[in-house]
């Protein structure tokens, strides 16, 4: 008797939990943007490893494994620069019927130039010169066939981190991630270069504390020329060319206020009398950050001392 | 009449231009490094990183031969300093430096078998070898290993601060070098001093 009292007592609550929570989820559908909506047809399968469709042929439903390459992270798209997107912005919409149809294959793909080459929004970011940089970078020269600006701006993760991102160290560890995406994975690397890809630790044993180095600047701070006008570099250099000179960075007219700290550096004007101050955050760079004060007190104590000593000798001299 | 002590046995010979040898390679390398210009290198940065951490390491090793020489031989003993006179002491030494070596004073601290160094030397030799090289070899050591550096100190880089300290320290040793090697020459004769450094032998004045 009273177990059926008690669960006529949860059914009761469960009934006011449904009701109470039904506008929330109304609430919650609302506040969901449209494309997210529309791309839940696309996402519904390509959103995951596995989908399933109903099968004619066999009359039942059909569980298949989804082709790695065109699965997409959800998480990953909705936290992109293009997250406002529908699927169907930059894919035909004839994706929308399944199975889709077979000529969909040779469907070619934008270039970022199409959308990023003209107009007012995107001139501070100068997509003509990077596209000039990238055609003389060794990426372009060597591998102009399959090579694409996808290869390290995935159009459906890519997010632009140099003027948006405060930590710099966040900069580089996302920035270092889209080199070693293709320079530390064999299928990635052999997929444009049909050959074994060398190991970036081997190939930079040279490099003093070589772990520090590598949290501390971006790749591209040594394997790209860099430009006055660009904010991140994008002709990559051969590897013969890349910097090799540690004063390159070690030194009061540092490289990495010219690359790595462009933007910080604009932003900062150099403070408390610290020369390249905005390399100071997180980092020190011996040989690029000298305090200004601490070299004049040095100086003036050293001249004293100096002074002191040619007074001193004279004196013994003609007391002698 | 001028008296000669034995005060530097072969140990303390080879400790002292071992650390002479190494310091003057770590301010030069050091040098190097901080005043980095690629118009004008003095020395190529990679070399003078590594020559900085091989002789830093070998200072380390030149340190401990100095405290477990002094600990064994009992030379630590003319390092040890009287708190409670050591200002009057100074003092008096500075007026014999400044006035009276010009006026033909005798040193008011003649140097005797109880008494190697006066209490200028004491005080300097003292803070150097005790204070500023082992806070130049420990931060020395933490710059080699950067990874085992303290992160974030107060907003501000461990590393960054470790260097500074590091750097004023290694100043004040360059200071303390160039004015040990000129008082070196203040002897029995401007060389008497080198010398001794050389034999073992320290001479007095007349």
């Amino acid at each position: 008797m009273m177990i059926k009292g008690m669960r006529i007592q949860a059914l009761i609550w469960m009934f006011f939990f449904m009701i109470a929570n039904a506008g929330l989820f109304a609430q919650q559908t609302d506040s969901i943007p449209e494309n997210v909506k529309e791309n839940q047809k696309c996402l519904k399968c390509h959103g995951n490893k596995y989908y399933s469709y109903y099968n004619d042929w066999v009359e039942g439903d059909v569980r298949e494994r989804m082709n790695p390459f065109y699965v997409i992270d959800s998480a990953e798209y909705y936290n992109s620069n293009h997250k406002t997107f529908t699927c169907i912005d930059c894919h035909s919409y004839e994706y929308e019927e399944f199975p889709h149809p077979g000529y969909l294959r040779m469907e070619p793909s934008y270039s970022c130039m199409d959308c990023h080459g003209f107009g007012d929004e995107w001139a501070k970011f100068n997509f003509e010169e990077i596209q000039s940089e990238y055609e003389k970078s060794i990426h372009s020269q060597k591998h102009n066939e399959t090579f694409s600006c996808w290869m390290c701006h995935n159009p459906h993760e890519y997010k632009i981190s140099a003027r948006t991102e405060e930590n710099i160290k966040e900069v580089i560890a996302y920035d270092n991630a889209i080199c070693l995406n293709c320079h530390a994975d064999i299928d990635e690397f052999m997929f444009i270069a049909e050959r074994e890809n060398p190991n970036v630790l081997e190939t930079h044993d040279w490099l003093p504390n070589q772990a520090l180095h590598f949290k501390s600047v971006r790749c591209i701070e040594c394997h790209a020329e860099q430009s006055d006008t660009l904010l991140v570099a994008h002709n990559i250099l051969p590897k013969e060319k890349a910097v090799k000179k540690c004063v390159e960075c070690h030194s009061d007219n540092s490289l990495l206020m010219a690359s790595l700290y462009r933007y910080q550096a604009k932003e900062e004007r150099n403070k408390a009398g610290f020369f390249n101050s905005a390399l100071l955050g997180e980092y020190y760079v011996v040989g690029a950050n000298r305090n200004y004060y601490l070299n004049l007190i040095s100086i003036v104590l050293f001249g004293l001392v100096v002074l002191g000593i040619g007074v001193h000798i004279v004196l013994r001299i003609i007391n002698k | 009449m001028a008296v000669k002590y034995y005060f530097y046995p072969l140990w303390l010979r080879f400790w002292h231009w071992l650390n002479a040898v190494l310091c003057i390679l770590l301010i030069l390398t050091g040098l190097s490094m901080q005043y980095s210009n690629p118009d004008f290198p003095f020395m190529r940065f990679d070399l003078a990183v590594s020559i900085h951490n091989i002789t830093g390491i070998l200072l380390t090793a030149s340190y401990l031969i100095f405290l477990v020489g002094n600990m064994i031989t009992g030379n630590g003993r003319y390092y040890h300093l009287n708190l409670r006179t050591i200002s009057t002491e100074l003092m008096k030494q500075f007026k014999y430096y400044t006035l009276g070596l010009f006026r033909g004073e005798k040193p008011p601290f003649p140097i005797n078998e109880k008494r190697k160094f006066n209490p200028l030397q004491k005080i300097s030799y003292a803070v150097v070898m005790y204070v500023f090289i082992p806070l130049l070899i420990i931060t020395g050591w933490a710059l080699l290993f950067p990874e085992i550096t303290i992160h974030d100190v107060f907003g501000v880089s461990g590393l960054h601060l470790t260097d500074l300290l590091h750097l004023i320290i290694g100043f004040f040793v360059s200071v303390f070098l160039i004015v040990h090697i000129y008082f070196s020459t203040i002897g029995a004769t401007p060389l008497s001093h080198f010398k001794a450094m050389f034999n073992g032998w320290h001479k007095t004045h007349d």
